[in-house]
């Protein structure tokens, strides 16, 4: 076997520490080394050409880059090797670069550590096989979960591309937090106008397929081949017969006593109920929990006036499966509660801010709702304890943001923005009312941003105090706000009517089940994990699998649609080829030595490994054995290591090439 | 706590070396000088004389009257965002203030301190009628509590003797050996 | 049930009837306690104040003499003394460095398992139940308004003890005498502690804001578990009237004196005769005797 050796400089990157000559000239010494050479830099164009000329003229058989890291330009050497006409898993990468230049300084040792990393990667090429790539068929129809802002702009996408999509959404109506909002920053858009048209597109597209009240349960598969169970919970109602006429929800007799989502609690609802007018679907569901009939057996009002007979009392959750090759999540965020919290979780609550206990300290997405002209309160802002007006407001930011003590050091993006929006809301309808803004920093970066937030401060007169509120407590019917104005250096009290906190943008309470369940890495906050901040925003480790929104950190609206049509582009990216070529470095099982003790399976974290039954002449199972779903698994030899009966093997990582690598290392100490 | 430090001016280092404390941690947002039963007899709040110390101005910080008007209550390392105990900071600074010799602004809780401290290292225990005794020659505050302190003494709260410990030796030398505080 | 008992030196001077209280009401409940042979004062905030090792190696001699009594728990009624005593505990057994200090001031090796407990902690362990079944007086007639101060919950961390912003416990053993408590706003703000003598226009402007909040949301009495407290909140009360004439005095009991009442004992025993703030309206509310 003729091997080429090809070490970079990296401009100044490898040279300064690596005597890179030195390296090539020591690596021609490599028994089954053909051809050894250095460049200053190995991937530029020129660069390619030295290792493809040498390929063709010396009639390389293999080829090592001592370079970068393999994540950066494995592919890139592999492809050159390829156009030069050598298998392209016959080119082996030695990275001198992250694993030596980088962090060492001594030029002779580091210099010495090369050839020894070179050497390795020779030892290794030895033994490679020439490899094809595997390839797998794709199923052109995606999965969007969520039916937020996000969820929606996905779903229509990737529709209008002409590909069918699911979109799964667990609440009864789509719309998300978007449909609760008043007005958006910073054009003061009605919130309901720009969204419902959305939704009804969603609704009539006849790409999509909506599933409300509905839940992911299970993920099978892989990219361009996913099999999803849905639950779908039981609405108590025929979705085939429900006009939505309404008679049902006007009749309930329990008008005032179930606590309603949407209006965050600030309003009730009846037992059978749409969510808010312009709901999508707009079809009822019984909410059990508080419904008269479940409870105690009697009542069935709803069932008495409906005329199309469309009351299921007995539906049960039913599930259903669906084939995709792609996955969206936009599974959005929930508000940060400052209520006391359980004394196991991390997570504390704001005991100087009352625990929740005052009823006019209320949480943005409630203000928004009074804000609200479909709100509880028509758009009248009025304080919920009373409904009187407060003439003094304030808010204040950062509550559970940037607080480390209270479990959460980031910031929550939208806060500086909405809050602006609020105070300026309130100055619109509350000419002589007092807001007062208590912010640590404006974060204002957007479009129209910065000039939305002086408008609320030059324009309108909302005061804006630098510090953060140490106390609240309410004494003689006012709420006694203690701050420090850290610009002034002055205490400040504040004896308001009604208090806004703008709480933190926190993870789904279930994202971490929803990241298990499809295999998504997620931050210990409950966001879920992009492959690269910036380069690859959009893409889980799990391919196929693609973000949107506020699931991935907190977002405002115009990041969230652009995530989502991202996400759709990358399905898309996906549904324009018929197969899909996945790497052949997989493991296999030795049929005839596994013992199918499954330890494998244990330990896999892709979910790789199934069990194949063994069956006898008479085609009766006779043994289970281990055997790895060539699409799933991801190579990282997890199964390879935990083996017993050394059953499995990782191709292109097999055994003798880890141990020829881990000898040829071992030389060096001779 | 963070196990990191690089504001690197004089006064911040030797806070860190000696409590771990690390004056970068704080971010400024006030919340302290906000809850601060005491703030309002103080010039500088407390955040400021943190921030005093992130910029090397280590003089402004250990004259100001703040670190003695702290009443040590703990309420802001409590509620700190960002878990900067500021009151084990203020211990810190009245620590080094008095190891430097800087004579206090507020110069009246100094001398208490020192006065109590003072009838612990002879008495083993806190001696009242003593403590008042030398606070009082010391700061010359000499009709204070004159409304209540006979009344005090017919009810037998200020004992007209000192409650000695036995030993007193133990006592005197815990004394002897912390001083100089960390060093 | 036997508990050690460390009363530190307000109990014997400005706070004796804290003492007195406690040691009566204990003895009704069936708590012995065990005093620590010639236990020295804990430094109290001037130390930590001052001298950061002084602050840790005094209470460090304490917890020591404790160990040298077979000390399982140590009962340290005073919030101050309690504090110091715990928080100096948690600071050695998480700083080797420390230690090897304190060891060295004091000349012998520093280990103690005593578990050191405030007064709302061992009324818990006696239980409820056990204080509702000894009930002679109900108190259900009158308001309470308890106040923890600063050093029963913080840091919270290290004393561990209920909750730093909106504790309960106190409310939840007072419940057995049949009294009201009241939700109030003040129950953790400081009353000034050692500001006492050298700052007293701090310690009565504090201590105005917290009887007010008190008074302003029904409280009989106030219900303290500090001597610094309980001076600052009683003995200040003359200086208010003073500064504001129309100040309406409020009385401040510990909580073993409120107990004590409970359980049947008359005022003088308790040393409730022994405060500034009259108490005698509110015996008689609950028809007890002085």
């Amino acid at each position: 076997m003729k091997i080429g050796v090809f070490v970079c400089h990296c401009g100044e990157n490898i040279g300064k520490t690596v005597d890179c000559a030195t390296v090539a000239q020591r690596a021609a010494k490599i028994p089954g080394v053909a051809y050894s050479v250095d460049n200053k830099y190995m991937c530029s164009d020129p660069g390619q050409n030295v290792i493809k000329n040498a390929i063709r003229e010396k009639k390389l058989d293999a080829v090592v880059v001592a370079s970068c890291s393999p994540h950066m330009h494995e592919k890139t050497f592999r492809k050159a090797a390829a156009d030069a006409g050598i298998n392209k898993y016959l080119c082996e990468i030695a990275n001198v670069r992250e694993q030596c230049s980088w962090v060492h300084d001594n030029i002779p040792d580091a210099t010495d550590k090369a050839l020894d990393l070179v050497r390795i990667a020779v030892e290794k090429v030895k033994r490679n096989i020439p490899l094809t790539a595997i390839r797998v068929p794709v199923t052109k129809r995606a999965l969007v979960i969520g039916g937020g802002i996000s969820g929606i702009q996905a779903a229509l996408d990737i529709a209008n591309s002409g590909f069918e999509v699911v979109l799964v959404e667990k609440e009864p109506s789509i719309g998300g937090h978007m449909s609760q909002l008043s007005e958006t920053f910073p054009t003061l858009d009605c919130s309901q106008c720009i969204l419902t048209p959305r939704m009804v597109e969603v609704y009539q597209h006849p790409k999509i397929k909506l599933l409300t009240y509905s839940e992911v349960e299970k993920v099978e598969g892989f990219i361009g081949n996913f099999t999803v169970t849905i639950k779908k919970k039981a609405r108590s109602i025929d979705e085939e017969k429900c006009t939505g006429c309404g008679l049902c929800i006007q009749k309930c007799p329990i008008k005032k006593k179930a606590f309603n989502e949407f209006e965050e609690g600030l309003a009730t609802r009846p037992a059978i109920y749409v969510p808010f007018p312009q709901a999508v679907p707009n079809i009822p569901v019984i909410d059990r929990s508080v419904c008269t009939y479940y409870q105690t057996g009697k009542c069935q009002m709803c069932l008495k006036v409906c005329g199309r007979e469309a009351i299921l009392f007995e539906q049960q959750d039913t599930l259903v499966t669906e084939e995709v090759g792609s996955i969206v999540i936009a599974t959005g965020y929930k508000l940060y509660s400052i209520d006391k919290k359980p004394e196991d979780s991390e997570i504390k609550g704001y005991g100087e801010y009352g625990y929740g206990k005052y009823k006019d300290v209320i949480d943005g997405l409630q203000f928004e709702r009074i804000a609200s002209a479909s709100g509880p309160t028509n758009g009248e802002i009025l304080r919920p304890s009373d409904k009187t007006q407060p003439k003094k407001i304030v808010f204040i930011q950062c509550v559970g943001s940037r607080d480390e003590q209270k479990g959460f050091s980031y910031c929550s993006k939208i806060c500086c923005m909405y809050t602006a929006k609020h105070a300026m809301l309130y100055k619109h309808k509350v000419h002589d009312g007092e807001a007062y803004v208590f912010y640590m920093d404006i974060r204002a970066g957007g479009k129209m941003y910065e000039e939305f937030v002086r408008r609320a401060i030059e324009e309108d007169g909302v005061k804006y105090i630098r510090g953060r509120v140490s106390k609240i407590y309410r004494q003689n019917g006012k709420y006694i706000v203690k701050g420090e104005d850290t610009i002034a250096g002055m205490p400040v009290v504040i004896d308001a009517d009604m208090v806004v906190l703008a709480t933190a943008m926190v993870a789904q309470p279930n994202a971490s089940k929803l990241a298990q369940t499809i295999g998504v890495p997620y931050d210990k906050y409950g966001f879920y994990q992009e492959v690269h901040p910036k380069l690859r925003p959009v893409e889980v480790s799990t391919a196929g699998v693609f973000l949107a929104g506020a699931c991935q950190s907190p977002k405002d609206i115009p990041e969230s649609v652009a995530m989502a049509s991202a996400a759709a582009a990358k399905s898309l990216v996906l549904f324009g080829s018929d197969y899909l070529e996945r790497e052949p470095t997989v493991a296999v099982v030795n049929e005839a030595n596994c013992a199918g003790c499954f330890y494998c399976l244990k330990v896999c974290p892709y979910n790789a490994i199934e069990k194949k039954e063994v069956k006898n002449k008479l085609g009766e199972i006779i043994d289970y054995i281990a055997h790895v779903n060539a699409g799933l698994c991801q190579g990282c030899g997890t199964c390879n290591a935990t083996c017993p009966s050394k059953s499995i093997e990782l191709i292109g990582f097999n055994d003798e090439q880890i141990y020829a690598e881990i000898n040829a290392f071992s030389e060096s100490f001779v | 706590m963070s196990t990191h430090h690089s504001a690197n001016t004089t006064l911040s280092n030797e806070i860190f070396s000696n409590t771990s404390l690390n004056v970068l941690q704080c971010y400024q947002c006030g919340k302290c000088s906000a809850g601060c039963p005491v703030r309002n007899f103080m010039i500088d709040a407390p955040n400021q004389v943190v921030r005093y110390v992130q910029l090397g101005f280590d003089d402004k910080a250990l004259t100001s009257s703040t670190i003695w008007i702290c009443a040590s209550c703990q309420t802001c390392s409590t509620r700190c965002p960002q878990n900067f105990d500021i009151a084990k900071f203020m211990d810190a600074m009245r620590e080094t203030a008095l190891n430097k010799g800087i004579k206090p602004s507020e110069k009246d809780s100094m001398e208490f301190h020192k006065a109590f401290l003072n009838q612990i290292e002879n008495h083993g225990r806190a001696y009242e009628l003593g403590l008042v005794r030398d606070y009082k020659l010391k700061t010359l505050n000499l009709m204070q509590d004159v409304e209540v302190a006979p009344e005090m003494l017919m009810k037998g709260k200020l004992n007209i003797l000192p409650h000695n410990v036995k030993d007193k030796k133990p006592v005197k030398k815990i004394f002897a050996k912390s001083k100089g505080g960390r060093k | 049930m036997i508990v050690g008992y460390y009363p530190g030196c307000s109990l014997t001077g400005t706070g004796k009837e804290y003492d007195m209280s406690l040691r009566k009401v204990l003895s009704l409940l069936d708590v012995q306690v065990e005093e620590i042979n010639d236990w020295c004062c804990c430094g109290a905030t001037s130390a930590h104040a001052t001298n950061h090792l002084l602050s840790v190696a005094l209470p460090a001699r304490n917890l020591m003499l404790a160990q040298k009594q077979n000390l399982n728990e140590l009962l340290a009624p005073c919030a101050a003394c309690y504090n110091r005593l715990i928080g100096s505990k948690h600071e050695i057994s998480h700083n080797a460095d420390l230690k090897k200090k304190v060891e060295f001031v004091l000349e012998e090796d520093f280990n103690s398992s005593t578990e050191v407990i405030n007064i709302v902690q061992l009324l818990q362990k006696v239980g409820k139940e056990k204080i509702k079944s000894l009930v002679k007086v109900s108190l259900k007639d009158i308001k309470v308004a308890c106040y923890y101060g600063c050093l029963l919950v913080r840091p919270n961390a290290v004393t561990k003890f209920d909750d730093a912003e909106n504790p309960t416990s106190m409310e939840d053993i007072i419940s057995a005498t049949g009294a009201l408590t009241v939700e109030w706003n003040y129950k953790t703000e400081c009353c000034g502690g050692a500001h006492s003598i050298a700052r007293k226009d701090i310690v009565t402007f504090l201590s105005k804001n917290i009887l007010d909040d008190a008074k302003l949301n029904g409280a009989h009495v106030i219900v303290v578990a500090c001597p610094m407290c309980h001076s600052n909140l009683d003995m200040r009360q003359r200086a208010i009237k003073k500064l504001y004439p129309s100040h309406e005095e409020i009385p401040v009991l510990y909580l073993s004196e409120l107990i004590g009442i409970a359980l049947g004992l008359n005022g003088k025993e308790l040393g409730i005769n022994l405060h500034f703030v009259d108490a005698i309206n509110l015996l008689q509310m609950v028809k007890a005797e002085m």
